[in-house]
């Protein structure tokens, strides 16, 4: 059967994809362009134009230790909140697979979190994270000074990282669920006779089947790590203390908007979609190439 | 080797009953087929021994050990699955080898042992493969080679057939069978196949909505059938079934009126029967002192060695085996006579066999010439 329709006239098929032309247009090559404009000149300050310097901003970047630094913390945000959020959902996913008591419920209620705007969850979590309420205040009381994000880095890391895998967790725990369930029963069942517990048939057969699941978050974990980030870290520390939690992207519009250095933020917004890029392309690679079992 | 005895055994999901209070004793080494129509509980029984399925009553005891509370690995069962659930990451070799894996044998016994199995299985050249490189009789004979590496007691095989082609089917049944006879485990098959179930079977179980309807030898069923369901399902055509009542005389009546003679019984006047008889023990033409028995016939199925006539009789479905030449310009009517030795008899309220003095007929004596073997 022919599935496309053909119009009598050729403009009619253009007109009807005029809408999302537009939308596209508007809201994503035409910013995009201007970024790249943006990164390649330098604004004058009282206005008046740009002056074209070429890579000069991007070699500036590149000279910056500040730069640097923020690439570093991205990295280690991106690893551990990739990990934790993972490794829970995994854990999560496995045990709601068992059918263990309160499975349904979890099933039910793990993707809410994913649904929260980073905004407001970074709100509820700097109240969590708070030193001096809560939990943790109890924790400061038993051991002084333990435990304070706005003072400590390695404390507002591990804060946002926190925040940021819960609302992960959902979202991963949804797709390693429906991969688990995708696995075969009989395949557990000839595991279990030959004699594996279940441990070691998790070990052994649910989790080697698990591998192209593991990919696939793997990339799209890291990739929103980069992205959307920047919602808990502006509300929960604002990039500190002391630059501790500064990720590309905040620095991004920190550069731009506080620091008013238009074409350094550009310079810098350009890195990172191109990183972004590089890692859906890795990601379509992988979906392409993922090994599928029957 | 292992005794498998199996008593009250029940399953139910919810209030839905899938097999009720089932006896069954399987004696060690024997080939047990279980045979019954789809949804009878067939997967749900083997499930049941291999310890897959909790049981919902009854009790299961393999070598006098009772089962129930164990685990599968403690139960010493391998088992053929239908869809073969090969580990699909794992080569050939890998997949043979789990269970040995599992148990911690050393990597070099492992491997002498894989291809040892592999050996017979004739899989040696295929070790490094995965399944999905495999064809289905492949993946067939992998899934056989990782039950039997581990030297089980106890077989259990779900249609691990119904997936191949008729020639591969037939094939495998073959090396299935010769492969019972030489490690001599106690094995049980399940199959909707009856032909499977004839050609392999030591004793076989005909299962029918959870109840077991007769357990015996291929030739028990085909000769003395437990029921009137035992009849219509084993054999190939099936056995002919025909309502009819007992008449003053001891003679059987058609629903067409039609007068048969019955075998030696004692049901009382009027009692409603099934009068079953092979297709191929009828026999073709009048009988000498009743001409009127005859056979509408509807179409002819010609098989080469022997054709099967179709038609009714007395308004039920019946069916003739006929000598090829009949084929040729088949008359509209066919003329039987039905053998009073051959004829089987069902309640026709609970379907049971009533017992005959025709219901020996399998004691026909046949004379064997003992002949030496041609020198090859
Ligand atoms: N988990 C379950 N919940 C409810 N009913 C079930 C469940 N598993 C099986 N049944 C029912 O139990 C009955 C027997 O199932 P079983 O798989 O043993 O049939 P079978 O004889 O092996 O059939 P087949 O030849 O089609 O494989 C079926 O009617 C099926 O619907
Ligand atoms: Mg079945």
């Amino acid at each position: 059967m022919e599935r496309r329709a053909s119009f009598r006239h050729w403009w009619i098929g253009i007109a009807f994809a005029v809408p999302q032309i537009v939308l596209i247009f508007t809201f994503f090559y035409w910013p995009a362009g201007q970024a790249v404009y943006w990164s390649m000149t330098l604004q004058q300050p009282w206005g008046g134009g740009n002056i074209w310097v070429g890579f000069d901003n991007f070699r500036q970047i590149f000279a910056d230790a500040l730069y640097w630094n923020s690439v570093a913390l991205s990295t280690v945000f991106a690893l551990f909140s990739t990990v934790l959020s993972m490794g829970l959902a995994l854990m999560l996913a496995v045990f709601v697979d068992r059918e263990l008591t309160g499975s349904k419920i979890y099933r039910v209620v793990m993707i809410w979190p994913y649904g929260i705007a980073a905004p407001a969850l970074a709100l509820a979590f700097r109240f969590i994270m708070a030193p001096e309420a809560g939990f943790l205040s109890f924790v400061n009381r038993l051991w002084p000074g333990l435990w304070d994000p706005g003072l400590d880095g390695t404390d507002a890391m591990i804060s946002v990282i926190v925040a940021f895998s819960w609302k992960y967790v959902g979202y991963d725990f949804v797709f390693f669920l429906s991969a688990l369930q995708g696995i075969p029963k009989a395949l557990k069942e000839a595991a279990a006779l030959d004699g594996a517990g279940w441990l070691r048939r998790l070990w052994d057969v649910q989790l080697p089947l698990l591998t192209p699941t593991v990919f696939f978050l793997l990339v799209i974990d890291i990739t929103e790590s980069f992205q959307d980030s920047f919602g808990i870290v502006d509300i929960m520390t604002s990039g500190g203390p002391a630059r501790a939690t500064e990720l590309m992207v905040y620095k991004i519009y920190f550069d731009g908007f506080k620091g008013l250095d238009y074409s350094g933020a550009a310079a810098q917004s350009i890195i990172l979609m191109g990183l972004i890029v590089a890692l859906t392309v890795l990601q379509f690679r992988f979906i392409e190439r993922r090994v599928h079992y029957k | 080797m292992a005794d498998i005895s199996l008593r009250k055994v029940a399953k139910s999901y919810g209030k839905t009953s899938v097999v009720e209070a089932l006896d069954l004793d399987i004696h060690s080494g024997e080939f047990i087929v279980v045979l019954g129509p789809s949804g009878c509980g067939k997967s749900t029984l083997l499930r049941m021994i291999a310890g897959l399925e909790e049981i919902s009553g009854g009790e299961i005891a393999i070598e006098d050990r009772v089962v129930d509370r164990l685990e599968p690995r403690e139960r010493g069962c391998a088992m053929v699955f239908q869809n073969y659930a090969l580990y699909p990451h794992m080569t050939v070799a890998d997949n043979i080898g789990y269970s040995l894996k599992v148990a911690g044998v050393p990597k070099a016994e492992r491997r002498a042992r894989i291809e040892k199995v592999a050996a017979t299985l004739a899989l040696d050249t295929l070790l490094d493969r995965r399944p999905a490189q495999l064809s289905g009789g492949q993946r067939q004979r992998v899934a056989m080679g990782r039950a039997m590496i581990r030297e089980p007691k106890v077989f259990l095989f779900d249609e691990p057939l119904s997936n191949l082609d008729a020639k591969l089917r037939v094939q495998m049944r073959i090396e299935i069978r010769k492969l019972h006879n030489r490690l001599a485990a106690t094995s049980i098959f399940v199959t909707h196949d009856q032909v499977e179930a004839m050609t392999l079977a030591d004793r076989i179980v005909v299962m029918n909505a959870g109840k077991v309807e007769q357990v015996g030898t291929p030739l028990d069923l085909w000769n003395r059938p437990a029921s009137r369901f035992v009849a219509g399902f084993v054999g190939s055509p099936p056995m002919n079934l025909v309502e009819a009542t007992i008449a003053a005389d001891g003679a059987g009546v058609l629903a067409d009126g039609t007068r048969i003679d019955l075998p030696e019984h004692r049901l009382a006047r009027d009692a409603a029967v099934i009068v079953g008889v092979r297709a191929e023990d009828v026999r073709i033409g009048p009988a000498v002192n009743d001409p009127r028995l005859v056979l509408g016939v509807e179409f002819i199925e010609r098989l080469g060695s022997a054709s099967l006539v179709h038609g009714r009789l007395a308004g039920a479905d019946f069916v003739v085996t006929a000598p090829p030449a009949l084929a040729e310009g088949a008359p509209e009517g066919l003329a039987l006579t039905l053998p009073v030795d051959r004829l089987h008899l069902f309640d026709a309220v609970d379907g049971r066999r009533i017992e005959t003095d025709a219901s020996s007929v399998e004691a026909l004596p046949i004379a064997f010439e003992t002949v030496a073997a041609p020198a090859l």
